[in-house]
Protein backbone atom coordinates (compact mmCIF):
# COMPACT_ATOMS: atom_id res chain seq x y z
CA UNK A 1 0.00 0.00 0.00
CA UNK A 2 1.17 3.40 -1.02
CA UNK A 3 2.76 5.82 2.55
CA UNK A 4 -0.14 8.25 1.45
CA UNK A 5 -3.07 5.23 1.77
CA UNK A 6 -1.20 4.02 4.60
CA UNK A 7 -1.26 7.81 6.20
CA UNK A 8 -5.26 7.72 5.07
CA UNK A 9 -5.86 4.81 6.75
CA UNK A 10 -3.90 5.94 10.12
CA UNK A 11 -6.28 9.25 10.32
CA UNK A 12 -9.54 7.43 9.44
CA UNK A 13 -8.42 4.53 12.21
CA UNK A 14 -7.61 7.69 14.57
CA UNK A 15 -10.90 9.51 14.04
CA UNK A 16 -13.31 6.62 14.13
CA UNK A 17 -11.06 4.51 17.07
CA UNK A 18 -9.64 6.52 19.33
CA UNK A 19 -12.39 7.05 21.71
CA UNK A 20 -13.40 3.64 21.84
CA UNK A 21 -9.53 2.55 22.22
CA UNK A 22 -9.20 4.79 25.08
CA UNK A 23 -12.76 3.72 26.37
CA UNK A 24 -12.12 0.02 26.54
CA UNK A 25 -8.69 0.45 27.96
CA UNK A 26 -10.24 2.67 30.55
CA UNK A 27 -12.63 -0.17 31.50
CA UNK A 28 -10.48 -2.74 31.52
CA UNK A 29 -7.45 -1.20 33.66
CA UNK A 30 -9.19 0.94 35.91
CA UNK A 31 -7.31 3.77 34.85
CA UNK A 32 -7.41 6.87 32.23
CA UNK A 33 -3.47 8.08 32.24
CA UNK A 34 -2.69 4.09 31.58
CA UNK A 35 -5.31 4.20 28.54
CA UNK A 36 -4.15 7.30 26.90
CA UNK A 37 -0.70 6.45 26.89
CA UNK A 38 -1.17 2.89 25.58
CA UNK A 39 -3.67 4.40 22.76
CA UNK A 40 -0.93 6.59 22.29
CA UNK A 41 1.48 4.03 21.87
CA UNK A 42 -0.45 1.88 19.85
CA UNK A 43 -0.99 4.56 17.04
CA UNK A 44 2.86 5.29 16.95
CA UNK A 45 3.21 1.54 16.29
CA UNK A 46 0.54 1.57 13.18
CA UNK A 47 2.38 4.31 11.66
CA UNK A 48 5.13 1.80 11.87
CA UNK A 49 3.49 -1.53 11.20
CA UNK A 50 1.03 -0.82 8.67
CA UNK A 51 3.25 0.45 6.66
CA UNK A 52 5.83 -2.61 6.37
CA UNK A 53 3.27 -5.46 6.91
CA UNK A 54 -0.10 -3.83 5.44
CA UNK A 55 -3.49 -2.46 7.28
CA UNK A 56 -5.26 -5.10 9.30
CA UNK A 57 -9.00 -6.13 8.02
CA UNK A 58 -10.17 -4.49 11.37
CA UNK A 59 -7.66 -1.35 12.47
CA UNK A 60 -9.85 -0.95 15.52
CA UNK A 61 -9.61 -4.59 16.76
CA UNK A 62 -5.70 -4.49 16.19
CA UNK A 63 -5.22 -1.11 18.07
CA UNK A 64 -7.59 -2.27 20.78
CA UNK A 65 -5.08 -5.54 21.00
CA UNK A 66 -2.25 -3.69 20.51
CA UNK A 67 -2.93 -1.18 22.94
CA UNK A 68 -4.45 -3.50 25.47
CA UNK A 69 -0.64 -5.32 25.16
CA UNK A 70 1.39 -1.96 25.58
CA UNK A 71 -0.97 -1.21 28.93
CA UNK A 72 0.00 -4.66 30.10
CA UNK A 73 4.02 -3.83 29.31
CA UNK A 74 3.53 -0.98 31.69
CA UNK A 75 1.77 -2.10 34.70
CA UNK A 76 4.08 -4.95 34.83
CA UNK A 77 6.75 -2.81 34.70
CA UNK A 78 5.25 -0.64 37.59
CA UNK A 79 4.31 -3.58 39.35
CA UNK A 80 8.21 -4.45 39.55
CA UNK A 81 8.70 -0.94 41.01
CA UNK A 82 5.73 -1.52 43.78
CA UNK A 83 2.14 -2.14 44.29
CA UNK A 84 1.55 1.57 45.00
CA UNK A 85 -0.51 1.73 41.18
CA UNK A 86 -2.69 -1.00 42.10
CA UNK A 87 -4.16 0.63 45.01
CA UNK A 88 -5.06 3.80 43.33
CA UNK A 89 -7.28 2.55 40.66
CA UNK A 90 -10.01 4.59 38.95
CA UNK A 91 -13.76 3.40 39.88
CA UNK A 92 -16.05 2.07 37.32
CA UNK A 93 -19.32 0.28 37.76
CA UNK A 94 -19.15 -3.54 36.14
CA UNK A 95 -22.90 -3.32 34.72
CA UNK A 96 -23.15 -2.27 31.02
CA UNK A 97 -24.18 1.11 30.38
CA UNK A 98 -27.25 1.74 30.77
CA UNK A 99 -29.18 1.90 27.42
CA UNK A 100 -29.85 5.57 27.62
CA UNK A 101 -30.35 5.33 23.26
CA UNK A 102 -30.45 2.23 21.26
CA UNK A 103 -26.77 1.54 21.40
CA UNK A 104 -24.41 1.00 24.42
CA UNK A 105 -20.76 2.14 24.31
CA UNK A 106 -18.27 2.86 26.33
CA UNK A 107 -17.25 5.75 24.85
CA UNK A 108 -20.38 6.92 26.92
CA UNK A 109 -18.46 6.68 29.75
CA UNK A 110 -15.55 8.22 28.86
CA UNK A 111 -17.92 11.24 27.84
CA UNK A 112 -18.93 11.79 31.21
CA UNK A 113 -16.35 11.25 32.92
CA UNK A 114 -14.15 13.97 31.24
CA UNK A 115 -17.36 16.07 31.60
CA UNK A 116 -18.11 15.68 34.90
CA UNK A 117 -19.31 18.47 36.86
CA UNK A 118 -16.97 18.45 39.73
CA UNK A 119 -14.40 19.45 36.83
CA UNK A 120 -13.72 22.73 35.43
CA UNK A 121 -15.12 24.20 32.75
CA UNK A 122 -11.57 24.43 30.49
CA UNK A 123 -10.74 20.98 32.71
CA UNK A 124 -13.49 19.41 31.11
CA UNK A 125 -13.14 20.89 27.33
CA UNK A 126 -9.02 20.26 27.54
CA UNK A 127 -9.44 16.45 28.73
CA UNK A 128 -12.75 16.11 26.36
CA UNK A 129 -10.29 16.75 23.66
CA UNK A 130 -7.90 14.75 24.40
CA UNK A 131 -9.47 11.67 25.38
CA UNK A 132 -12.31 11.66 23.35
CA UNK A 133 -11.43 13.53 20.30
CA UNK A 134 -7.68 12.37 20.51
CA UNK A 135 -6.08 15.39 19.87
CA UNK A 136 -2.45 15.76 20.78
CA UNK A 137 -1.43 17.81 24.11
CA UNK A 138 0.20 20.56 21.82
CA UNK A 139 -3.05 20.84 19.19
CA UNK A 140 -5.32 20.95 22.58
CA UNK A 141 -2.71 24.05 23.75
CA UNK A 142 -2.17 25.97 20.32
CA UNK A 143 -6.78 25.71 20.26
CA UNK A 144 -6.79 27.77 23.59
CA UNK A 145 -3.80 29.39 23.05
CA UNK A 146 -1.84 28.94 26.16
CA UNK A 147 1.99 27.06 26.81
CA UNK A 148 1.85 23.37 26.63
CA UNK A 149 3.13 22.65 29.86
CA UNK A 150 0.52 24.37 31.57
CA UNK A 151 -2.17 22.75 29.31
CA UNK A 152 -0.90 18.90 30.29
CA UNK A 153 -0.39 20.20 33.81
CA UNK A 154 -3.99 20.83 33.83
CA UNK A 155 -5.18 17.29 31.97
CA UNK A 156 -2.74 15.43 34.79
CA UNK A 157 -4.54 17.68 37.42
CA UNK A 158 -7.65 16.18 36.21
CA UNK A 159 -6.68 12.78 35.49
CA UNK A 160 -5.19 12.91 39.62
CA UNK A 161 -8.64 14.28 40.40
CA UNK A 162 -10.49 11.66 38.87
CA UNK A 163 -8.72 8.84 40.43
CA UNK A 164 -8.17 10.23 43.85
CA UNK A 165 -11.59 11.85 44.27
CA UNK A 166 -13.07 8.61 42.70
CA UNK A 167 -15.02 9.97 39.85
CA UNK A 168 -16.84 6.97 38.86
CA UNK A 169 -16.53 5.76 34.69
CA UNK A 170 -20.01 5.02 34.45
CA UNK A 171 -23.05 7.00 33.02
CA UNK A 172 -24.87 8.75 35.31
CA UNK A 173 -28.54 7.23 36.89
CA UNK A 174 -31.61 8.10 34.79
CA UNK A 175 -32.48 11.35 37.52
CA UNK A 176 -29.16 12.59 36.81
CA UNK A 177 -28.79 12.05 32.85
CA UNK A 178 -30.57 15.38 31.53
CA UNK A 179 -28.32 18.18 33.87
CA UNK A 180 -25.31 15.64 32.96
CA UNK A 181 -26.26 15.74 29.27
CA UNK A 182 -26.51 18.87 29.28
CA UNK A 183 -23.09 19.68 31.01
CA UNK A 184 -21.03 17.35 27.93
CA UNK A 185 -23.33 19.61 25.42
CA UNK A 186 -21.84 23.02 27.17
CA UNK A 187 -18.80 21.64 26.50
CA UNK A 188 -19.35 20.81 22.82
CA UNK A 189 -20.56 24.17 22.40
CA UNK A 190 -17.81 26.07 24.09
CA UNK A 191 -15.34 24.09 21.69
CA UNK A 192 -17.31 24.95 18.48
CA UNK A 193 -17.92 28.36 19.45
CA UNK A 194 -13.96 29.07 19.94
CA UNK A 195 -13.64 27.57 16.40
CA UNK A 196 -16.59 29.86 15.28
CA UNK A 197 -15.25 33.12 17.06
CA UNK A 198 -11.89 32.76 17.62
CA UNK A 199 -9.86 34.85 19.74
CA UNK A 200 -6.48 36.49 20.24
CA UNK A 201 -4.79 38.79 17.72
CA UNK A 202 -2.85 36.22 15.68
CA UNK A 203 -5.30 33.99 15.07
CA UNK A 204 -7.57 32.79 12.03
CA UNK A 205 -10.86 34.47 12.24
CA UNK A 206 -12.38 30.76 12.40
CA UNK A 207 -10.40 27.70 13.47
CA UNK A 208 -12.20 24.97 11.33
CA UNK A 209 -10.09 22.30 13.23
CA UNK A 210 -11.98 23.39 16.48
CA UNK A 211 -15.41 23.93 14.71
CA UNK A 212 -14.74 19.96 12.49
CA UNK A 213 -13.98 18.89 16.09
CA UNK A 214 -17.20 19.70 17.69
CA UNK A 215 -19.29 18.87 15.15
CA UNK A 216 -17.69 15.34 14.74
CA UNK A 217 -17.81 14.82 18.73
CA UNK A 218 -21.76 15.82 18.92
CA UNK A 219 -22.21 13.67 15.65
CA UNK A 220 -20.66 10.84 18.30
CA UNK A 221 -22.83 12.03 21.11
CA UNK A 222 -25.72 11.66 18.58
CA UNK A 223 -25.00 8.07 17.61
CA UNK A 224 -24.86 7.00 21.17
CA UNK A 225 -27.99 9.15 22.11
CA UNK A 226 -30.35 9.21 19.04
CA UNK A 227 -33.88 10.13 21.13
CA UNK A 228 -32.06 12.99 23.19
CA UNK A 229 -34.19 16.30 21.45
CA UNK A 230 -30.98 18.77 22.37
CA UNK A 231 -28.19 16.39 21.25
CA UNK A 232 -29.98 16.89 17.56
CA UNK A 233 -30.56 20.52 17.94
CA UNK A 234 -27.00 21.40 18.91
CA UNK A 235 -25.96 19.21 16.11
CA UNK A 236 -28.48 21.01 13.46
CA UNK A 237 -27.27 24.71 15.31
CA UNK A 238 -23.49 23.78 14.38
CA UNK A 239 -24.30 21.85 11.14
CA UNK A 240 -26.22 25.63 9.83
CA UNK A 241 -23.40 27.77 11.24
CA UNK A 242 -21.05 25.98 9.89
CA UNK A 243 -22.57 25.89 6.74
CA UNK A 244 -22.19 29.46 6.06
CA UNK A 245 -18.53 29.67 7.51
CA UNK A 246 -16.52 30.59 4.42
CA UNK A 247 -19.39 33.09 3.41
CA UNK A 248 -18.76 35.02 6.90
CA UNK A 249 -15.28 35.83 5.85
CA UNK A 250 -14.43 37.90 2.61
CA UNK A 251 -11.06 37.38 0.91
CA UNK A 252 -9.88 40.06 2.80
CA UNK A 253 -10.03 38.27 6.57
CA UNK A 254 -13.35 40.75 7.57
CA UNK A 255 -16.68 39.64 8.83
CA UNK A 256 -19.11 40.04 6.30
CA UNK A 257 -22.94 40.26 7.99
CA UNK A 258 -26.05 37.94 7.02
CA UNK A 259 -27.29 40.47 5.31
CA UNK A 260 -24.26 41.02 3.18
CA UNK A 261 -23.48 37.15 2.79
CA UNK A 262 -23.28 35.33 -0.64
CA UNK A 263 -26.06 32.86 0.16
CA UNK A 264 -25.04 30.87 -2.90
CA UNK A 265 -21.85 29.75 -1.18
CA UNK A 266 -23.61 28.17 1.57
CA UNK A 267 -23.29 24.72 1.96
CA UNK A 268 -26.24 23.21 0.79
CA UNK A 269 -25.68 19.76 2.10
CA UNK A 270 -24.97 20.90 5.94
CA UNK A 271 -28.36 22.92 5.43
CA UNK A 272 -30.27 19.69 4.46
CA UNK A 273 -29.34 17.96 7.18
CA UNK A 274 -29.88 20.65 9.60
CA UNK A 275 -33.32 21.12 8.64
CA UNK A 276 -33.65 17.83 8.61
CA UNK A 277 -32.79 17.49 12.31
CA UNK A 278 -35.12 20.61 13.00
CA UNK A 279 -37.78 19.13 10.74
CA UNK A 280 -37.34 15.45 12.80
CA UNK A 281 -37.61 18.01 16.42
CA UNK A 282 -40.92 19.37 15.41
CA UNK A 283 -42.33 16.58 14.47
CA UNK A 284 -41.19 14.64 17.95
CA UNK A 285 -44.00 17.44 19.70
CA UNK A 286 -41.75 17.32 22.82
CA UNK A 287 -41.09 21.19 23.90
CA UNK A 288 -37.45 22.16 22.76
CA UNK A 289 -34.82 23.13 24.58
CA UNK A 290 -32.61 25.78 24.17
CA UNK A 291 -30.22 24.12 21.73
CA UNK A 292 -33.29 23.22 19.50
CA UNK A 293 -34.35 26.85 19.56
CA UNK A 294 -31.25 28.01 18.49
CA UNK A 295 -31.45 25.14 15.88
CA UNK A 296 -34.86 26.54 14.73
CA UNK A 297 -33.77 30.03 14.80
CA UNK A 298 -30.89 29.06 12.12
CA UNK A 299 -33.37 27.24 10.47
CA UNK A 300 -35.10 30.53 9.70
CA UNK A 301 -32.10 32.32 8.24
CA UNK A 302 -30.80 29.53 6.02
CA UNK A 303 -34.49 28.81 4.64
CA UNK A 304 -33.95 32.71 3.05
CA UNK A 305 -32.80 32.63 -0.38
CA UNK A 306 -32.55 36.75 0.78
CA UNK A 307 -32.17 38.57 3.53
CA UNK A 308 -35.96 40.27 2.26
CA UNK A 309 -37.25 36.90 2.74
CA UNK A 310 -36.56 36.08 6.07
CA UNK A 311 -39.46 35.56 8.01
CA UNK A 312 -38.39 38.20 10.70
CA UNK A 313 -41.85 37.54 12.75
CA UNK A 314 -41.12 33.71 13.31
CA UNK A 315 -37.35 34.51 14.45
CA UNK A 316 -38.82 37.23 16.84
CA UNK A 317 -41.06 34.33 17.88
CA UNK A 318 -38.52 31.56 18.29
CA UNK A 319 -36.23 34.74 20.86
CA UNK A 320 -39.58 34.89 23.11
CA UNK A 321 -39.93 30.95 23.40
CA UNK A 322 -36.00 30.98 24.16
CA UNK A 323 -36.38 34.04 26.70
CA UNK A 324 -38.66 31.96 28.67
CA UNK A 325 -36.44 29.38 29.28
CA UNK A 326 -33.38 31.53 29.40
CA UNK A 327 -33.74 35.26 30.40
CA UNK A 328 -30.47 36.30 29.42
CA UNK A 329 -29.93 39.59 28.20
CA UNK A 330 -27.89 37.77 25.41
CA UNK A 331 -31.40 36.76 24.28
CA UNK A 332 -32.86 40.21 24.34
CA UNK A 333 -30.02 41.66 22.39
CA UNK A 334 -30.53 38.83 19.39
CA UNK A 335 -34.32 39.75 19.89
CA UNK A 336 -34.10 43.20 19.75
CA UNK A 337 -31.66 42.93 16.37
CA UNK A 338 -34.43 40.88 14.90
CA UNK A 339 -37.14 43.63 16.04
CA UNK A 340 -35.06 46.18 13.89
CA UNK A 341 -35.92 44.56 10.51
CA UNK A 342 -39.09 43.70 11.19
CA UNK A 343 -40.28 47.42 13.20
CA UNK A 344 -37.08 49.59 12.33
CA UNK A 345 -34.13 50.72 14.02
CA UNK A 346 -35.75 52.98 16.45
CA UNK A 347 -37.97 50.62 17.92
CA UNK A 348 -34.79 48.39 18.49
CA UNK A 349 -32.67 50.81 19.94
CA UNK A 350 -35.01 51.63 23.36
CA UNK A 351 -35.20 47.67 23.47
CA UNK A 352 -31.21 47.44 23.14
CA UNK A 353 -30.77 50.71 25.47
CA UNK A 354 -32.73 49.07 28.04
CA UNK A 355 -29.59 46.46 28.40
CA UNK A 356 -26.48 48.74 29.06
CA UNK A 357 -26.08 48.04 32.42
CA UNK A 358 -26.17 44.29 31.85
CA UNK A 359 -24.46 43.81 28.43
CA UNK A 360 -21.62 47.46 28.68
CA UNK A 361 -18.81 45.05 28.61
CA UNK A 362 -19.60 42.60 25.58
CA UNK A 363 -18.47 43.92 22.30
CA UNK A 364 -21.66 42.81 20.37
CA UNK A 365 -23.99 44.91 22.15
CA UNK A 366 -21.79 48.13 21.19
CA UNK A 367 -21.41 46.72 17.08
CA UNK A 368 -25.28 45.94 16.93
CA UNK A 369 -25.99 49.59 19.00
CA UNK A 370 -23.37 51.13 16.85
CA UNK A 371 -25.32 49.63 13.63
CA UNK A 372 -28.91 50.97 14.82
CA UNK A 373 -27.33 54.41 15.35
CA UNK A 374 -25.80 54.54 11.71
CA UNK A 375 -29.27 53.73 10.55
CA UNK A 376 -31.17 56.34 12.41
CA UNK A 377 -28.08 59.14 11.64
CA UNK A 378 -27.30 59.21 14.63
CA UNK A 379 -23.80 59.53 13.43
CA UNK A 380 -21.74 60.78 16.45
CA UNK A 381 -23.15 58.45 18.56
CA UNK A 382 -22.70 55.72 16.37
CA UNK A 383 -19.04 56.05 16.17
CA UNK A 384 -18.43 56.20 20.03
CA UNK A 385 -20.10 53.00 20.05
CA UNK A 386 -17.86 51.60 17.13
CA UNK A 387 -15.08 52.99 18.97
CA UNK A 388 -16.34 50.71 21.88
CA UNK A 389 -16.93 47.61 20.38
CA UNK A 390 -13.80 47.70 18.63
CA UNK A 391 -12.34 47.74 21.79
CA UNK A 392 -13.74 45.20 23.47
CA UNK A 393 -14.07 42.76 20.62
CA UNK A 394 -11.21 39.15 19.88
CA UNK A 395 -11.89 38.31 17.03
CA UNK A 396 -9.35 39.47 13.91
CA UNK A 397 -12.40 39.55 10.99
CA UNK A 398 -14.93 41.18 13.90
CA UNK A 399 -12.44 44.24 14.24
CA UNK A 400 -11.90 44.34 10.55
CA UNK A 401 -15.43 44.89 9.92
CA UNK A 402 -16.57 46.94 12.66
CA UNK A 403 -13.48 49.51 12.02
CA UNK A 404 -14.25 49.53 8.28
CA UNK A 405 -17.72 50.73 9.76
CA UNK A 406 -16.61 53.24 11.05
CA UNK A 407 -14.58 54.93 9.19
CA UNK A 408 -17.20 54.97 6.67
CA UNK A 409 -19.40 57.20 8.67
CA UNK A 410 -20.06 60.36 7.29
CA UNK B 1 -14.26 5.11 50.63
CA UNK B 2 -14.09 7.75 53.55
CA UNK B 3 -14.62 11.91 52.08
CA UNK B 4 -14.09 14.97 54.61
CA UNK B 5 -16.88 17.30 54.06
CA UNK B 6 -15.21 20.30 55.20
CA UNK B 7 -17.60 23.35 56.12
CA UNK B 8 -16.84 26.75 54.85
CA UNK B 9 -18.26 29.96 57.41
CA UNK B 10 -17.97 33.21 56.22
CA UNK B 11 -20.51 34.70 58.27
CA UNK B 12 -18.49 34.87 61.87
CA UNK B 13 -21.45 32.97 63.86
CA UNK B 14 -22.56 29.83 64.94
CA UNK B 15 -25.88 27.78 64.12
CA UNK B 16 -28.93 29.18 64.41
CA UNK B 17 -31.94 26.30 66.09
CA UNK B 18 -33.23 26.10 62.98
CA UNK B 19 -29.83 24.93 61.53
CA UNK B 20 -28.83 22.74 64.33
CA UNK B 21 -32.22 21.36 63.67
CA UNK B 22 -31.54 20.47 60.70
CA UNK B 23 -28.04 19.27 61.13
CA UNK B 24 -29.49 17.07 63.38
CA UNK B 25 -32.01 15.40 60.47
CA UNK B 26 -29.13 15.10 58.32
CA UNK B 27 -27.17 13.51 60.85
CA UNK B 28 -29.44 11.38 61.94
CA UNK B 29 -29.81 10.03 58.24
CA UNK B 30 -25.96 9.44 57.77
CA UNK B 31 -26.37 7.20 60.29
CA UNK B 32 -29.69 5.30 59.51
CA UNK B 33 -27.75 4.64 56.22
CA UNK B 34 -24.64 3.60 57.55
CA UNK B 35 -22.75 6.25 56.09
CA UNK B 36 -21.93 8.47 59.26
CA UNK B 37 -18.11 8.17 60.85
CA UNK B 38 -17.68 10.96 62.71
CA UNK B 39 -18.70 14.84 62.50
CA UNK B 40 -18.47 18.11 64.95
CA UNK B 41 -18.92 22.14 64.81
CA UNK B 42 -15.55 23.43 65.71
CA UNK B 43 -14.93 26.87 68.24
CA UNK B 44 -14.24 29.98 66.69
CA UNK B 45 -10.83 30.70 64.80
CA UNK B 46 -9.78 33.08 67.54
CA UNK B 47 -9.94 29.67 69.99
CA UNK B 48 -7.35 28.77 67.81
CA UNK B 49 -3.67 28.00 68.94
CA UNK B 50 -1.04 26.70 66.28
CA UNK B 51 2.01 25.11 67.39
CA UNK B 52 5.97 24.36 65.98
CA UNK B 53 7.69 21.72 67.25
CA UNK B 54 9.64 21.03 64.12
CA UNK B 55 13.08 23.27 66.19
CA UNK B 56 13.13 21.28 68.86
CA UNK B 57 11.60 23.78 71.07
CA UNK B 58 7.29 23.64 71.06
CA UNK B 59 6.87 27.43 69.69
CA UNK B 60 2.79 28.68 70.12
CA UNK B 61 1.13 31.40 68.07
CA UNK B 62 -1.66 32.54 69.20
CA UNK B 63 -4.85 32.62 66.65
CA UNK B 64 -5.18 29.86 63.48
CA UNK B 65 -2.64 28.80 61.23
CA UNK B 66 -4.26 31.80 58.37
CA UNK B 67 -5.87 34.34 58.48
CA UNK B 68 -8.83 34.57 56.51
CA UNK B 69 -12.30 35.84 55.96
CA UNK B 70 -13.47 32.37 55.18
CA UNK B 71 -12.61 29.49 58.33
CA UNK B 72 -13.36 26.19 58.37
CA UNK B 73 -16.38 25.96 61.21
CA UNK B 74 -16.91 22.07 61.30
CA UNK B 75 -16.64 19.25 59.35
CA UNK B 76 -18.06 15.56 58.68
CA UNK B 77 -16.31 12.97 57.53
CA UNK B 78 -18.59 10.02 55.37
CA UNK B 79 -18.77 7.14 53.67
CA UNK B 80 -19.46 6.91 50.53
CA UNK B 81 -18.69 4.58 46.98
CA UNK B 82 -17.58 7.50 44.69
CA UNK B 83 -18.10 11.06 44.62
CA UNK B 84 -20.92 11.23 42.87
CA UNK B 85 -22.46 9.95 46.29
CA UNK B 86 -20.36 11.87 48.31
CA UNK B 87 -21.55 15.44 46.38
CA UNK B 88 -25.56 14.63 46.64
CA UNK B 89 -24.52 13.98 50.15
CA UNK B 90 -22.49 17.45 50.60
CA UNK B 91 -24.98 19.11 48.72
CA UNK B 92 -27.80 18.35 51.44
CA UNK B 93 -24.92 18.77 54.22
CA UNK B 94 -24.55 22.25 52.41
CA UNK B 95 -28.20 22.57 52.52
CA UNK B 96 -28.58 21.39 56.11
CA UNK B 97 -25.94 23.71 58.05
CA UNK B 98 -26.54 26.73 55.34
CA UNK B 99 -22.67 26.97 54.55
CA UNK B 100 -20.25 26.33 52.14
CA UNK B 101 -19.30 22.87 51.89
CA UNK B 102 -15.87 21.09 50.66
CA UNK B 103 -15.29 17.84 49.58
CA UNK B 104 -12.15 16.18 49.83
CA UNK B 105 -11.13 12.10 49.70
CA UNK B 106 -9.00 10.68 51.64
CA UNK B 107 -6.30 8.34 50.82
Amino acid sequence: MSVAGVREAITRAHHEEWARVVATLTRRFGDLDIAEEAAAEAFATAVERWQADGVPPSPGAWLTTTASRKAIDRIRRESKRGEKQKEAQLLYDDAPPQPVGTIDDERLRLIFTCCHPALAMETRVALTLRMVAGLTMPEIARAFLVQEATMGQRITRAKAKIKTARIPYRVPSPEDLPARVAGVLEVLYLVFNEGYLATGPDTDPVRHDLTAEAIRLTRLIRVLMPDDGEVAGLLALMLLTEARRTARISASGELVTLDQQDRRTWDADLIAEGHRLVRARLAAGVAPGRYQILAAINAVHTSARDIRDTDWSQVIALYDQLARLDPSPIIALNRAIAVAELDGPDVAIAAIDRLDDKLAGYHAYHAARADLLRRLGRDRESRAAYDRAIELAGNTAETAYLTRRRDQLP
Amino acid sequence: MQYLFSVIDDTAGAATPDEDAAIDVFNERLQAEGRWVFAGGLGAPVSATVIDNRGGEAIFTDGPFVESKEYLAGFWIIEAADLDEALKLAAEGSKACNRKVEVRPFL
